[in-house]
């Protein structure tokens, strides 16, 4: 089956191209049809893993060359794809969470004008990632990683009429794609000191690199993961990715596309390892986004962007993790993320589904007796997302913050504690308001159809379930699984006085607190939170625009760039560069002659410049003979 | 090997097919009363059907090429014999594709001309001469040959713009003309003086490259031809600060005319800087390989830059042309074989792509009467298929993986970052740049409200999918697989870069040292 896994991402490809040229034929199935080649291409995963299971550990490494690409002289990027546990985790998510919402936006997206052409893109971002997390060098990798920033820029900007989903596109492909830039010189200097840019070879000569220079290309790297993973400070397009589809929304900005820095970071750890400063660099990021996104999460009122800023704040955690060296720990938070925060974005899309849009949470309430499976899901989702014990999130969370203490980075855990601490407060807040309470609008909500409550159904099961897959970090299936890629887990000699049953319960604690804070304000009924925005107005709006990093780009960066060019075009390329050549241009017509009438004079020009040239050949002739 | 003379008839083929088109002028015109051409007189037939029997031919070529260093087909008769100036053809890797690209587009700009109803006749003979002289150009190994094709594509150049343009027409015409002719002059004197000089260094006076080049020259002398001959090229590629003809030469061009001169004549300035200033001078090139680089990065930021604030969608994409091509002049002169091959295989995406992006704009124009993006707006929900193609071609242009744009520049970007990193650096930031102004103007044009009056736009014709889908193909196939372009590209680039190779690079140290 091994030999087989072109197929994984070819399946997807060819539904892609199939609906994008016979988009109108295949309407009526289109969604169908996406959703078939998806799960297909999981099945597919799954005989391969099961291959996989079957040889010994060390033997768990299978590179599938396709075709060659581009190859000039000494440098090669071919068509390779590798099979190993690691890209087989990323693959099995990918698939299995992305049929799941294949399948839930057959209902979500029906009657849309472009539905053929969702699928398309849907079925191309699938594609495009499965490539990604399958490339065996770092030039295959870059395909799909702009593979997928092109599907991000198509789904966000899927309702293209409206100004703001276009803005929204554009916005976050040209920011990722600073970051993509950066990581592509990365690639360059790791072609250029390692000659190679196949994982085997650059990885397997990160050790041997100076210093400074791993951590240039782990840094260079890293600058892509920012972009693509939204840390800070190129975080700015997820929040305004909100404009797509929601179902996107779960996918790309919340399953899988954002979590492929969290992937390249683990996937390049033997360079990140080689420099002394890359992966503190890692956790820093990461932890400062958790909290700073945390924080901002609290003052959305946007379900939507809730959920948003709560996807920048977990990807955060994931490198805090990978940058204490608990790569398998990341990986399986990132899985465990896919599945609840993935059920928190089709929650909300059913809310939106079923009140025609209205996302506003202060707008809504009250919305559990209406809609219970929906209302039931988002709990799941929010508790696992919380931490709340024997959920999936609290086993991967709980490893991360064990690891960070382990690690005798007790500044990290601390924070990290307090990122979690946020983390209850926001998504407890975000569900009283929304399902709670009494209606604070004329609305009509209605559960949502079988095809949308299903996906959400098997993913709840999948936040409550998760745990077994993972339940600890040095004996978890998956943690086990991907050792051999990411280096076997280690049992750190507790390095603090804690021991691992004392960091759950504190980890724990703080998540119940969160909770209980939070249902303090906004669902004792006894706080009336409404006043209290009004006098927090200050506050409220510094976090609703997360802390105005955005508007500072604006006036920084934005304004006087669009100047810069301004005077570019106008002033430096007419007056200036034209002027000057125009100048010399006009000065040798005058010494012509022809200075007065330009259109018939020009003709006289050629032809006196003709002569010229003619009288020098004959004159070379008469010298010669 | 064959004896079928390859070039000389895909050369003349073009031009012979023009003379036919005149010849023929005195027919019937099936709308004389309207004083125009209607689409079933024949004298579009018959230019569509020469440009396209030319490129069935050059495809002859293509089976006929061996992925060898050295040039091929190489066809010679005596022609001015007092100066011994000689009628030698021959192709190698390298022109190869330029002569591919120029018959390809060929029959598609015919096809996107159909509207043009002013003189028909002379427009397309025009363009059939044009063709003839740029495809001469290409392969004429004799300098003063390649002199006469290189001058000879002025004229018709001159007269589809000024005649067939639209707006300040004769300006652009004059301005492009001038620009080209200041070069084109400085250019014969280095030729002739090469000349004369070959007489007493080769002991017989000879305009042949192949003999040219293993002449020996003082070095300020070949610094002084060099610069000679990179200004007469530097016009045409254009490399900052002599670009300003271009925005003015395309944006009034009728679209043939942009097609042509963005997809082909361009790349006879980058064609030029490899064929003769790297060939004649080699260690000229390399004392001015600072400069060049300079100039090719300021183009990449600065035509970037400029592209990005403007609102005629045409000039757009002209300003964008001067940051492509300075990715192109940048590779060929980084002194690596990934940056020159880079360089080639950029200027047949460039020409794809950028022929492609005018063919698009012409499109817009034909619906909308406009180039002004500010009043365009909402097109994808009337025309998909138009938005849908003007994404694909944006793509391949910013250069996305997948796509041939990103072949091109990946390898010129590698290859310069190999041989020195600041400049790739640099360069770099024009893929960002070059994904602002691409998507802002397709948002401009296809996103966001429809305006009232576009609410009726039709979608592609028939006749518009023929010239766009040949070269959609070609940005696909070449993006997913550029290896039979690059195989035959790499063994005459291999032997232009050994003449500047730069030290070896840190990875080969690395390798080397990785063999103990």
């Amino acid at each position: 089956m091994t030999d087989l896994i072109w197929l994984v991402p070819a399946l997807p490809l060819a539904g892609a191209v199939a609906l994008l040229l016979a988009g109108k034929p295949l309407r009526r199935i289109a969604g169908g049809l996406a959703s078939l080649l998806v799960g297909a291409s999981f099945v597919v995963s799954v005989l391969v893993l099961i291959d996989l299971l079957g040889v010994g550990a060390e033997e768990r490494t299978v590179a599938v060359k396709i075709f060659d690409w581009i190859s000039v002289g000494s440098f090669e990027a071919p068509v390779e794809l590798r099979v190993d546990p690691l890209s087989m985790v990323m693959a099995l998510t990918v698939t299995g969470v992305g049929f799941l919402i294949h399948v839930y936006s057959i209902d979500y997206m029906h009657g849309d004008p472009r539905y053929s052409r969702y699928f398309a893109y849907l079925n191309l971002f699938v594609a495009a990632m499965l490539t990604l997390v399958l490339a065996n060098n770092l030039v295959l990798l870059y395909v799909g990683w702009e593979g997928v920033g092109l599907c991000s820029y198509l789904l966000i900007a899927f309702w293209f009429e409206r100004r703001a989903a276009a803005d929204a596109g554009k916005k976050a492909f040209i920011v990722t794609r600073i970051g993509d830039t950066a990581m592509l010189i990365g690639i360059f200097l790791a072609f250029s000191t390692t000659g190679s840019v196949r994982f085997d070879e650059v990885f397997g000569a990160a050790g041997g690199l100076a210093s400074g220079t791993a951590t240039a290309i782990a840094l260079l790297l890293f600058a892509g993961a920012v972009g693509k993973s939204a840390q800070l400070p190129l975080h700015v397009w997820l929040p305004d990715a909100m404009e797509g589809p929601t179902p996107v929304s779960a996918l790309i900005h919340a399953a899988t596309m954002v979590t492929a820095g969290v992937y390249l970071v683990v996937r390049a750890h033997a360079i990140f390892e080689a420099s002394e400063v890359a992966l503190g660099v890692v956790a820093v990021v990461g932890i400062v986004t958790a909290v700073y996104a945390g924080l901002s999460a609290i003052g959305q009122d946007d379900l939507k962007r809730v959920l948003a800023y709560s996807t920048i704040s977990q990807l955060g955690y994931m490198f805090l993790a990978a940058g204490v060296g608990a790569y398998a720990v990341a990986i399986f938070h990132l899985v465990a993320h896919a599945f609840f925060k993935a059920l928190l974005f089709l929650s909300a899309g059913s809310v939106m589904h079923a009140t025609d849009g209205v996302i506003d949470v202060t707008r809504l309430g009250g919305l559990r007796r209406r809609m219970p499976v929906t209302a039931a899901s988002f709990a799941v989702g929010g508790l696992a997302l919380a931490g709340i014990p024997l959920l999936v999130g609290f086993f991967s969370k709980d490893q991360i913050l064990a690891a960070a203490y382990e690690a005798g980075r007790t500044g990290l855990w601390i924070t990290g504690l307090v990122a979690a601490f946020i983390t209850a407060i926001y998504i407890t807040r975000a569900y009283l308001l929304t399902f709670e309470g009494e209606p604070r609008s004329e609305l009509h909500p209605h559960e949502s159809p079988a095809l949308m409550s299903v996906p959400m159904a098997v993913l709840g099961v999948g936040a409550v379930l998760g745990g077994l897959l993972g339940a600890s970090a040095q004996t978890g299936r998956v943690q086990r699984f991907l050792g051999p890629v990411v280096g076997e887990p280690e049992a750190h000699a507790a390095a603090g006085a804690l021991s691992e049953v004392g960091l759950s319960v504190i980890a724990s604690a703080v998540a119940v607190g969160g909770i209980a804070l939070a249902w303090a304000l906004y669902g004792s009924g006894r706080v009336d939170w409404q006043a209290l925005r009004a006098r927090f107005g200050g506050a409220r709006r510094a976090l609703s625009r997360g802390f105005y990093v955005d508007d500072a780009y604006g006036a920084l960066l934005v304004t006087p760039g669009k100047a810069a060019a301004s005077f570019s075009a106008s002033v430096l390329d007419t007056r200036v560069v034209d002027g000057a050549v125009n100048g010399i241009g006009r000065a040798f017509v005058r010494l012509a002659g022809v200075g007065r009438r330009l259109q018939t004079g020009l003709v006289r020009t050629y032809a006196l410049a003709f002569l010229l040239g003619a009288a020098a050949l004959v004159l070379v002739l008469v010298v010669r003979t | 090997m064959s004896s079928f003379p390859w070039l000389t008839v895909t050369v003349f083929l073009p031009l012979a097919g023009a003379v036919v088109l005149l010849a023929l002028t005195p027919l019937p015109r099936r709308r004389p009363e309207a004083g125009g051409y209607g689409a079933d007189d024949p004298w579009r037939w018959v230019a569509f059907l020469v440009s396209s029997a030319t490129f069935v031919v050059s495809l002859g070529i293509l089976t006929e090429f061996r992925a060898e260093p050295g040039f091929q087909l190489v066809e010679e008769a005596g022609w001015v014999g007092p100066l011994n100036i000689r009628y030698v053809l021959g192709l190698d890797g390298i022109s190869l594709f330029m002569v591919l690209l120029t018959t390809f587009l060929m029959p598609l700009a015919i096809l996107a001309s159909w509207r043009v109803e002013r003189q028909v006749p002379y427009f397309m003979a025009s363009l059939l001469a044009l063709e003839t002289a740029m495809l001469g150009a290409f392969v004429a190994l004799d300098l003063l040959l390649f002199f006469v094709f290189f001058e000879g594509l002025l004229f018709p150049m001159y007269l589809v713009i000024g005649i067939w343009g639209s707006g300040r027409r004769v300006y652009a015409a004059v301005k492009f003309f001038l620009f080209t002719m200041a070069g084109s002059a400085l250019l014969l004197v280095a030729i002739l003086f090469l000349a004369f000089r070959s007489e007493t260094a080769l002991g017989g006076m000879t305009f042949d490259l192949r003999q040219l080049v293993g002449m020996d020259l003082p070095a300020t002398t070949a610094r002084w031809l060099f610069l000679a001959f990179f200004v007469a090229f530097a016009v045409k590629v254009p490399l900052f600060p002599l670009h300003t003809w271009l925005p003015d030469a395309h944006t009034e061009a009728p679209t043939a005319g942009s097609v042509i001169l963005a997809g082909v004549l361009l790349k006879l300035g980058a064609y030029g800087l490899i064929r003769f200033n790297l060939t004649l001078f080699p260690d000229a090139s390399e004392d001015f390989r600072g400069l060049v680089t300079t100039l090719a990065v300021i183009g990449i930021v600065y035509g970037a830059v400029v592209a990005l604030i403007q609102t005629d969608i045409k000039r757009l994409v002209a300003y964008s042309s001067v940051s492509h091509l300075g990715f192109v002049v940048l590779g060929i002169f980084a002194g690596t074989l990934q940056g020159m091959s880079g360089g080639v295989i950029q200027m047949v995406n460039h020409g794809l792509s950028t022929g492609a992006l005018f063919l698009i704009v012409g499109m817009l124009y034909d619906r909308t009467h406009t180039r002004d993006l500010a009043r365009l707006g909402g097109l994808a929900r009337r025309t998909p298929v138009l938005a849908g193609v003007f994404l694909v071609v944006a793509l391949s242009s910013l250069g996305l993986p997948g796509l041939n744009g990103f072949v091109g520049e990946l390898l010129i970007l590698l290859g310069t970052f190999d041989a020195s990193r600041l400049p790739a650096v640099i360069a770099a930031t024009g893929v960002v740049l070059s994904a602002i102004y691409l998507l802002w103007a397709y948002q401009r044009s296809m996103h966001g409200d429809l305006p009232a009056e576009l609410e009726s736009t039709p979608d592609l014709s028939g006749r518009e999918y023929a010239y766009m889908v040949p070269i959609l193909v070609a940005i696909v196939a070449i993006g997913v697989f550029p290896k039979p372009l690059l195989d035959r590209i790499e063994p005459a680039a291999d032997r232009h870069v050994r003449l500047i190779a730069v030290e070896p690079s840190s990875a080969d140290v690395v390798r080397a040292a990785g063999g103990d």
